[in-house]
């Protein structure tokens, strides 16, 4: 009955939005079939109807960084076709895409700048072949604008729909000539995102939402301390709880089975599991940090080594030294983790709002064994990503269930799961010591960094431990950079700009109390430091002015800068804070971005605010570890930014005739030292660890 | 289980459930209105907020048992057309990112617009606190209130 009424709501759905300027989602098979007996595949990323939609597919997901409208932008910018008559839908995972489908590292720009303006202008070049051979004209005298193919000779039109059976049939042609920058007329525009109307009255599908024929709803107890297995478990209990109907030991737990979710978890409450919680159940946080600073005091292996860092240090006429520690940090995207699977004989479907498509389609090819033709994935919205949806885990739960019980199964994870579950940022230490001239400007610097390794290790360092130190902005002559890959088993991974995270909050800290130990002004200094870095300089000196920097400030008032140069773009800050009754308050924040070409200028400064909430909320959140487990379990214990702290935020987009950088990464480094940098200016406390305490600002 | 009546979305609603189901549930996995999302199950993110009675309530922690006789409305019931002052402004300027707890923050910015007609910054940090947004909408949502207030002042206060 329940999922009777939801594929009809669905249905209705889909219908009410065809045609329109919507962003379709995946589509019952029936009506995707329908949809293309009628629809002209131009190639993988352009298809044409009779009535002039052109639907584009979205080879990247949707996690809220705006992709479906800066995807489209770049299709459209060359394709030449009516914006209002476009509509997006999310393909499966194919290598018409691509080797690898996925939406890590703040690349979908990056990586599709060239290839998707290339597939709208191969799509064009078709059309307008198509229509050049119907009116029996050469091809150059026509030309393609707003959905339609003219001929320049008799200002006849002919719309896309109308021609595009025609040019499907025709070859693509193999070299197509690309817009210069000076003649876009969508890229830089502020746009609107096209997936808003469906946001608003709750008819976007999430991940979660996806409700399939004969659908059963599971979650997992999972083993409190990381690694642990089931030594044994007794369901008597869990059986009794109305609407269960199975329980199913699979890799990493014991799943509950029932015909709702809030069953299922009712169920799991009362389930008895004997854990062999194995070796991580020795491990705490404070043990962590002892062993941070035990290896803080030997040598790690090279990272970067430049000139000679230890004479320079010696002969320094001044030595600043800091040690700076962050947390773990979980991803706690409001949309908790979830997958539906189906899987059967010889074949297997998976619904998923995954940031790694080709990643969830593998790990559904591993567990059922089928070819990676018969595991079909179909991606949802996902409701946040920030990292922790490019890991499968989640997807292969699902599946493993599916495949226990014979029957579509989602897997929902509650919040608590969500915390306590995760691959977290690593915990993270670093020590730094510089060496100042006469003059006070650094001559040398140290910097040891320890943290959880993971993304591998070459020659005993991990790029995602020094990244932002060992490709260091400042022109400083003698630099030595080493690290520790401290492993005490706690899962760690990507999240939202990665090593960049923890250590632009150390080099920034650090580059501010250089300054200040060398009576600088911390901008002067840092303009002098950027000499060979021009497009950092450039957004420095834009964010320090639309500041006022020397702008007198309230009483009580600190001002504090940070500038980062990851994921191919350049970010400065300026941020305005005080401390009122021991309370942080940000007031304000300025953020100038370089990010080379602007696709879309109003997503810029969406992410740019994003970024910079997430970075806030690394202020005050932190994950701490207890014999193995995580202490904190919801959101009354994992603090994040809620409105009431949110500060006045501007963005300026500074945008240079630079092929595009990343942008959902850019702004969250840099917040953190920035605001630590006002406090400090604000009131003399140099905030050296994180989350921020409420008896250091005491 | 237990026959529950309420009034859901302007219509006679009878569930079949267990009285202690928290509406969230009820909605998501029984009627199928999954526009009200599930985020932290301890009425700590505000995702899943419907109106019972015209108040602003987190159905996560609200036992099916206590609607009976009541009227809830979802974001899916929130207006005809999604045309509601809140869903116009929101569209208007862009707030959504991922989206996932903007039902939630619509149906607490609208309960606040119907109780209070021109909020200030202050009532807005007051309604809207516990509704968290981790793609950091806050700003914009601030500013899409003021603007659907402005909305509902011009249409003559249908609401």
């Amino acid at each position: 009955m329940t999922a009777t009424v939801n594929r009809r709501g669905f249905l209705k759905t889909g219908a009410a939005t065809a045609g329109g300027l919507l962003v379709s989602f995946y589509l019952p098979e029936q009506t995707r079939l329908a949809a293309a007996a009628t629809t002209a595949k131009l190639n993988a990323f352009v298809h044409v109807s009779p009535d002039d939609t052109v639907t584009l597919f979205i080879h990247k997901a949707e996690m809220g960084q705006g992709t479906v409208t800066s995807l489209s932008m770049l299709l459209a910018e060359e394709l030449e076709c009516d914006w209002s008559k476009i509509r997006t839908e999310f393909p499966g995972v194919s290598t018409e895409y691509g080797p690898y489908q996925g939406v890590f590292g703040s690349q979908s720009i990056r990586t599709s700048w060239m290839t998707l303006r290339r597939a709208g202008a191969t799509a064009r070049e078709m059309l307008i072949q198509a229509a050049a051979q119907q009116w029996n004209v050469d091809k150059s005298r026509c030309r393609a604008e707003n959905g339609s193919v003219i001929n320049a000779d008799s200002n006849a039109r002919l719309s896309f729909g109308s021609v595009a059976e025609g040019a499907a049939k025709l070859p693509a042609p193999s070299n197509v000539t690309l817009k210069n920058p000076a003649q876009f007329h969508l890229i830089g525009k502020p746009t609107k995102r096209l997936d808003t109307s469906g946001k608003v009255n709750g008819s976007a599908r999430f991940g979660l939402d996806v409700r399939v024929p004969e659908m059963l709803h599971a979650v997992v107890e999972r083993s409190p301390v990381f690694g642990g297995k089931v030594a044994t478990f007794d369901a008597t209990k869990t059986k009794t709880i109305p609407g269960v109907k199975e329980v199913v030991p699979i890799s990493n737990g014991v799943a509950v089975v029932a015909d709702n979710t809030w069953s299922a978890m009712e169920g799991r409450r009362v389930l008895q599991i004997k854990w062999d919680e194995g070796a991580v159940a020795s491990v705490s946080s404070t043990g962590i940090s002892k062993n941070f600073v035990e290896y803080s005091q030997k040598p790690g292996a090279v990272a970067r080594k430049t000139g000679d860092s230890a004479a320079a240090l010696q002969s320094a006429s001044k030595k600043v030294e800091a040690v700076y520690e962050t947390p773990f940090l979980a991803h706690a995207p409001m949309e908790p983790l979830n997958c539906v699977a189906h899987v059967r004989a010889d074949a297997c479907e998976v619904w998923a709002s995954t940031q790694g498509q080709s990643a969830a389609r593998d790990e559904a090819v591993r567990i059922t064994g089928l070819a990676p033709d018969k595991v079909k994935v179909y991606s949802e919205f996902m409701g946040g990503g920030f990292g922790r949806r490019a890991r499968a885990d989640y997807i292969g739960e699902a599946v493993e269930v599916s495949k226990a019980i014979g029957a579509p199964v989602q897997v929902t994870w509650s919040r608590e799961d969500d915390l306590q579950q995760d691959f977290y940022r690593p915990a993270a230490y670093g020590r730094f010591t510089a060496g100042l001239d006469a003059d006070g400007w650094p001559t040398a610097l140290s910097a040891r960094l320890i943290c959880p390794p993971f993304g591998g290790l070459s020659n005993g360092v991990a790029r995602t431990g020094v990244e932002g130190i060992v490709d260091l902005i400042y022109s400083i002559p003698n630099v030595l950079v080493d690290y520790h890959a401290l492993d005490p088993g706690i899962p760690v991974s990507y999240w939202r700009s990665v090593g960049y995270s923890q250590n632009t909050f150390f080099l920034e800290s650090f580059i501010d109390e250089i300054a200040h130990a060398s009576g600088k002004d911390p901008l002067e200094l840092r303009l002098r430091l950027l000499q060979n870095a021009p497009r950092l300089k450039a957004v420095l000196e834009l964010a320090a002015d639309k500041f006022g920097w020397s702008k007198p400030l309230p009483a009580g008032h600190g001002r504090g800068i940070a500038v980062v140069n990851n994921i191919g773009s350049f970010t400065a800050q300026v941020v305005e804070a005080s401390i009122d009754r021991g309370k942080l308050r940000v007031h304000r924040v300025v953020c100038a971005v370089d990010c080379g070409y602007a696709v879309n200028p109003s997503g810029i400064d969406q992410q740019i605010r994003s970024g910079i909430v997430f970075g806030l909320s690394a202020l005050k959140g932190g994950i701490t570890i207890d014999r193995g487990r995580v202490l904190q379990q919801n959101f009354h214990q994992y603090d994040v930014l809620h409105m009431d702290e949110m500060p006045s935020v501007e963005v300026h987009v500074l945008p240079t005739p630079n092929n595009p950088g990343g942008i959902g990464e850019a702004s969250t480094p840099g917040i953190v030292p920035a605001v630590a940098n006002a406090i400090f200016a604000a009131t003399g406390k140099r905030i050296r660890k994180l989350p921020v305490s409420a008896e250091e600002l005491a | 289980m237990a026959l529950v009546k309420f009034t859901l979305n302007g219509k006679a609603q009878t569930v079949d459930a267990a009285p202690a189901m928290p509406l969230l549930w009820v909605l998501r996995d029984q009627l199928g209105l999954t526009g009200t999302k599930f985020g932290c199950g301890m009425s700590l993110c505000g995702a899943c907020t419907v109106h019972i009675n015209g108040q602003a309530v987190r159905s996560c922690v609200t036992p099916i048992s206590t609607v009976a006789g009541k009227t809830v409305v979802t974001i899916e019931g929130l207006s005809a057309n999604s045309n509601h002052p809140i869903q116009q402004a929101w569209v208007e300027q862009d707030v959504p990112q991922c989206g996932y707890c903007q039902s939630g923050q619509i149906m607490t910015a609208s309960a606040l617009l119907a109780k209070t007609a021109n909020p200030s910054d202050a009532d807005i940090d007051e309604a809207m606190h516990g509704n968290i947004c981790r793609c950091g909408t806050y700003d914009m949502i601030r500013s899409a209130i003021h603007r659907a207030a402005e909305i509902a002042r011009t249409e003559g206060g249908r609401r």
